[in-house]
């Protein structure tokens, strides 16, 4: 049987079935096979400089990381809102004669975190807001200071710090005057002591009345 | 006389549901343990020593029973609470005063959070002590640092949902030194550098605003009840695996082997 196989194999040309023309049976010499070329030699990439397997590892590769390293972007975009439902950051405070000389004012604190303080030469605003850890402090009318009931950092009525954790005085916000002869208070705009700002405009509303 | 047992072995349902007998040997007992994906977190042998509760005071099981108690109460907890800024307060009282069982599940939650944070440190004291963070242990040692934390974020969290004054002010503190984070935050080294606003920051991202609010309550809440724990989980799955593979609970040296 071996035998059989081995001998047909080499000497005897494929046999095509009956069906077929005459021709192709008579003109039936073997087709010397070419060498399969489905793929390149080895270690020769040819004209490019990746293998076709290496080349797809490559962009699926790409296409994985690109893919997650997309979502994640999106992800912490996702994160970040473009409308924040927070109290606008300017109100008004009133007509300054409403104010009474040399008193912390604290109408304003509950609702927008702001002490109106008038002295005789005018106004400050201070923001309500711990420099510690951001807790709200409470105005001690008896004691003359601020004093904030989470660690204790306590502050003169200017906003200068003198006890506690706290390392720089508070923060005040902007205050002016609109047409109109009212205090107007922008907690957005904010001036450091330690950074000399307690000078500059709009830090102190000068008001002689 | 048949023992009510033998009895039941002997009905068609037992019979349905155990299929044969189970024949009491070391093999099959030990092919108890390893046969049921619950049972197999323990070891089918467990060293004499790891019995010395003077040595291993328990701690990391205690602490993985109380994940599981505050898993589950936490779950009940979730039919009643609210985590909106105008019903979560209320809720939180409705719960202490009106729901059947309330308090006890609350307050089991509550207390289980505070004894899971002790019983954390208390098993990374012993660890310590022991010296069990020692080769070949030291990268379990990284993910119990890792789980250490993840308890604390969770302990955390947590504080913010009864939403009241001390629960505020307490996250208000503890987010305000997110500030002063290296790089992430806009009051810290390199942070205003990087472009980071009170508005876009690491604090923002925790807040979802630029003070605690509403938004926080509910990125907290979400945090507290689904991606904490859920990464929490994840390292927990790998603390316990590789304690197997780092060669079992420790003990001391007694220059013997173990078994």
């Amino acid at each position: 049987m071996a035998d059989d196989i081995t001998s047909s194999s080499q000497t005897v040309p494929p046999q095509r079935p009956q069906a077929l023309s005459q021709e192709s049976q008579i003109s039936a010499t073997p087709i010397p096979k070419k060498p399969k070329q489905d793929r390149a030699p080895e270690n020769d990439p040819g004209i490019w400089r990746m293998g076709r397997k290496s080349f797809l590892s490559f962009a699926g590769w790409l296409s994985f990381l690109g893919f997650i390293g997309i979502s994640t972007v999106g992800a912490l975009r996702f994160m970040f809102p473009r409308v924040l439902f927070e109290p606008p950051s300017k109100f008004k405070a009133g007509l300054p004669g409403d104010y009474v000389i040399g008193e912390v004012n604290e109408k304003y604190t509950e609702e927008q975190r702001i002490w109106i303080v008038r002295e005789r030469e005018g106004f400050y605003a201070l923001i309500a807001i711990c420099t510690h850890l951001g807790c709200t402090p409470r105005w001690l009318t008896a004691e003359n200071k601020f004093k904030c009931p989470c660690h204790g950092s306590g502050y003169y009525k200017d906003g200068v710090n003198f006890e506690g954790p706290t390392p720089r005085p508070l923060e005040r916000a902007q205050i002016t005057v609109n047409d109109d002869g009212e205090i107007v208070i922008d907690k957005s705009i904010k001036f450091r002591y330690e950074l000399g700002e307690w000078g500059k405009a709009g830090s102190f509303l000068k008001y002689v009345g | 006389m048949i023992s009510p047992m033998e009895k039941l072995r002997k009905t068609e349902v037992y019979k349905s549901i155990f299929r044969h007998k189970y024949e009491d040997t070391p093999r099959n007992r030990a092919l108890q343990i390893v046969d049921n994906v619950f049972l197999h977190l323990h070891p089918v042998r467990v060293p004499r020593h790891a019995t010395n509760i003077g040595y291993t005071w328990g701690m990391g099981g205690i602490t993985f029973l109380l994940f599981l108690v505050l898993t589950l109460t936490g779950v009940i907890l979730m039919f009643y609470y609210r985590p909106t800024a105008q019903y979560a307060y209320e809720d939180m009282k409705y719960l202490m005063h009106d729901v059947p069982f309330g308090p006890l599940i609350r307050n089991m939650h509550r207390w289980g959070a505070h004894a899971m944070v002790i019983t954390v440190m208390l098993h990374m004291f012993r660890v310590f002590l022991t010296g069990s963070y020692k080769p070949p242990r030291q990268f379990n040692w990284v993910v119990g640092v890792v789980l250490l934390l993840l308890t604390f974020l969770l302990s955390f969290s947590g504080y913010l949902l009864p939403w009241d004054q001390l629960s505020i002010w307490a996250v208000t503190v503890g987010t305000n030194m997110a500030r002063a984070t290296p790089l992430l935050g806009h009051e810290g080294p390199f942070g205003p550098q990087l472009g980071m606003r009170p508005d876009a920051d690491v604090r923002f991202v925790l807040l979802g605003g630029t003070q605690v609010g509403p938004p926080t309550l509910l990125r907290f809440y979400v945090g507290h009840c689904i991606f904490l724990p859920l990464i929490a989980t994840i390292f927990m799955v790998v603390h316990f695996w590789r304690i197997r593979k780092d060669g079992g609970i420790s003990g001391p040296d007694t220059g013997k082997k173990n078994f």
